[in-house]
């Protein structure tokens, strides 16, 4: 190994790298509560008597769920920018990359959390809606108040993980050269002509973070089988 | 032919066994029986090496079992063993049950263990079922064809592992009397289960465990006719309840 | 606003003339193809040996394959490809790095990178699915298998995996889904797969809708004959008498 490391680029960056952390967290939130809210719907949508709606549910799932994150964020940034400029009259210079990336991830991942939310539901033995009828709730105070609540419970760890999986792929915005935690390590790196350290390092933070994260899922998790 | 001296195995601070000894001689059938978690199915898994243990020294054939140096799997290759939920491999034929070890342990030929598979398989009476899997046949069944796997390596002795606790009651039967007629056979036996009748009818001696501890180790008729130990008595006066 | 739809822009020929639009695609999809499938390879032996190490009796063997998935499991993909495309070659000791980047031809260090990448990346999920699937058997099997006199990896060969493997088919499925899906992030080192041949067109045709259609609808089509294949595996690995068949 004859590389001459230096580190020395990375110091004087961290004020830029850490507003690229926040677009990356600021991506992963809105994601992670549009996705859970959308999915919810759907999940509900896909179990519900009413079978168009079922089918739309479900074809909507299956189309996210059989085609790449990458080919979706390409729909969303050469496309929905186009749109959102036109719909809202927006002036052509406006920069909409980053609400486009968020619409995408939300409705991409959408799909993912209502498969989760969906196995959770149906998780729940099928005598509490029949209990809950028999006090005489309606179908969705059934789902909103008995439902829902245990399947959530049940379902905390999967979401976290999720949630876990959605940060790692925000980095792929990279592709929209919008500087989240990732773009921005890149454009540091290239601009010193130091792309080996500060790859490395952005994979460091990368590891630190959501395997800290993933252990306090685990631990949650442990906790909850024992309660 | 099995020799256990002075052996204790803990979990941690729970003490599993403590200072266990007996003997099976050759030919002899040693029933062990005792209330639940008396450890009695860890001794017979260390019989085999199946459970480490910590203390004492345990022989079969003349082979330590606890010595590193003792190649366990040939000595396991000649001790026969039966499993309380019967272990047959789900993915194989009951022919396939019978010759994989055979091959591949044994190293004789396909025809050869098919053939020795098939015999032994005609003598617990399930020949016709050589082509299903065991997923296809009834625990009783399946029990069955275990006792002939194991016999299929030719064992020196065989062990059991509580091999009718997990059979609905209408199959215990055809399992035991497999058991009795090996048994009258000759073969040398440990058997860890709580078929009383069975041991009536074949069993050399008895031996009572409770809390890692062996309380008594008699012939057949002094532990049915007067056991010593309080323990004992109670948990054959609950036997008998049954 | 208005859009001119040109589906025939797919039989025109592309600048340099020696194919078509439609030729574009089409070498796009064999290299995603290509891609996926060796990469699955590799994934599946590693993953294999990996989820076995899991589950030996060894503290350091378990332990060092934990770490291998954590570490592949916590880094995003996209940062994996780049270490692996712009990194390791930089750090690989004896010349090995620069024989790398100067004799083989840039095609090939994409290929190989993505490859790698992706097949460790997998092999973490793989190892994961592999270990629950040995865990998930009961704990008599080893016993029987050992009390039969079979060694500890005779154990594993004949008696565990045939059986952890038929169990863990329909994760597997998924696993192998998403290296198809996962290939496409290596369109950002260069890589000329579906994906990234859709942005060329793209690029040349303005015919944007056209070309994302097409491309969105054949990885539609690659998860559909995936879907049907490993549905054929599931069918002729299932064990008679063993759940839910017959």
């Amino acid at each position: 190994m004859n590389y001459d490391f230096d580190w020395s680029s990375i110091p004087g960056a961290l004020p830029f790298l850490w507003d690229g952390m926040k677009i990356s967290l600021e991506i992963t939130v809105t994601a992670v509560i549009f996705g859970i809210v959308w999915g919810t719907l759907l999940a509900m949508l896909r179990l519900s008597p009413v079978k168009p709606l079922a089918w739309f549910a479900a074809g909507y799932v299956n189309l996210f769920r059989s085609i790449p994150l990458v080919m979706v964020l390409l729909w969303f940034f050469l496309i929905v920018p186009q749109l959102l400029r036109s719909f809202f009259n927006l002036d052509p210079n406006t920069d909409v990359r980053l609400t486009s990336a968020m619409i995408g991830f939300a409705l991409f991942e959408s799909a993912y959390y209502s498969e989760i939310i969906r196995a959770g539901i149906q998780s729940v033995p099928k005598g509490q809606v029949a209990a809950a009828s028999a006090l005489g709730m309606s179908y969705s105070q059934a789902m909103r108040l008995v439902v829902l609540p245990q399947a959530f419970r049940n379902m905390v760890p999967l979401l976290l993980t999720q949630a876990i999986v959605l940060f790692q792929d925000t980095s792929l915005v990279y592709m929209s050269a919008l500087a989240d935690f990732f773009g921005a390590a890149y454009k540091v790196g290239d601009r010193d002509g130091r792309l080996v350290e500060l790859l490395l390092f952005a994979g460091a933070v990368y590891f630190v973070l959501c395997f800290t994260l993933s252990q306090v899922v685990r631990r949650l998790q442990k906790r909850m089988a024992t309660v | 032919m099995i020799t256990i001296d002075k052996v204790s195995k803990h979990y941690g601070s729970f003490q599993v066994l403590t200072d266990c000894s007996t003997k099976v001689a050759k030919g002899e059938v040693v029933v062990v029986c005792g209330p639940s978690g008396s450890g009695k199915s860890t001794l017979i898994k260390c019989v085999n090496g199946l459970e480490p243990f910590q203390a004492g020294a345990i022989t079969v054939d003349g082979i330590s079992v606890g010595d590193p140096k003792t190649n366990l799997s040939k000595l396991r290759s000649r001790v026969g063993m039966v499993f309380q939920h019967f272990e047959l491999f789900p993915h194989m034929s009951i022919t396939d049950n019978l010759s994989i070890a055979q091959e591949k342990v044994l190293g004789r030929s396909k025809d050869e263990a098919r053939a020795k598979g098939l015999k032994l398989l005609e003598r617990v009476g399930l020949k016709a079922h050589a082509e299903k899997f065991p997923g296809q046949l009834s625990g009783g069944q399946q029990q069955r064809v275990a006792i002939a796997r194991a016999l299929c390596m030719d064992p020196i002795c065989m062990l059991f592992d509580e091999p009718t606790s997990a059979l609905d009651p209408e199959m215990i039967n055809e399992v035991l009397d497999v058991m009795v007629e090996l048994a009258q056979e000759g073969m040398t036996m440990m058997c860890v289960t709580h078929e009383m009748g069975f041991a009536r009818k074949v069993a050399n001696r008895v031996i009572f465990m409770d809390k890692g501890l062996i309380v008594e180790d008699d012939s057949k008729d002094a532990f049915f006719g007067a056991p010593h130990s309080e323990r004992a008595r109670q948990f054959l006066a609950k036997i008998l309840q049954h | 606003m208005s859009y001119q739809w040109n589906w025939s822009i797919f039989s025109s020929p592309v600048p340099t003339g020696e194919t078509t639009y439609l030729g574009w695609m089409l070498s796009g999809l064999q290299t995603t193809v290509t891609l996926s499938l060796c990469a699955w390879v590799m994934a599946l032996a590693l993953g294999s040996l990996m989820g076995v190490l899991r589950t030996v009796p060894n503290k350091w063997l378990s332990g060092l394959a934990a770490a291998y998935v954590e570490v592949f499991r916590n880094i995003p993909l996209l940062v994996q490809l780049f270490i692996w495309y712009f990194v390791l070659p930089e750090l690989l000791p004896f010349g090995l790095g620069d024989a790398f980047k100067q004799q083989l031809n840039p095609l090939t260090q994409q290929f190989l990178s993505a490859m790698v990448c992706l097949g460790f990346f997998t092999s973490a999920r793989v190892c994961e699915q592999v270990r629950a699937g040995i865990n998930s058997l009961p704990r008599g099997q080893k016993n029987a298998g050992l009390a039969l006199g079979f060694t500890l990896p005779q154990t594993y060969r004949h008696v565990l995996l045939p059986m952890a493997f038929r169990l863990v088919v329909p994760p597997l499925t998924s696993e192998f889904l998403n290296i198809f899906k996962n290939s496409a992030v290596c369109s950002t080192i260069g890589l000329l797969e579906l994906a990234a041949q859709g942005r060329q067109l793209v690029d040349y045709t303005a015919q944007p809708y056209e070309s994302f259609i097409a491309v969105t609808l054949l990885y539609v089509l690659i998860n559909v004959v995936v879907m049907s294949l490993m549905r054929v595996v599931e069918t002729k690995t299932r064990v008679p008498g063993y759940m839910g068949s017959k």
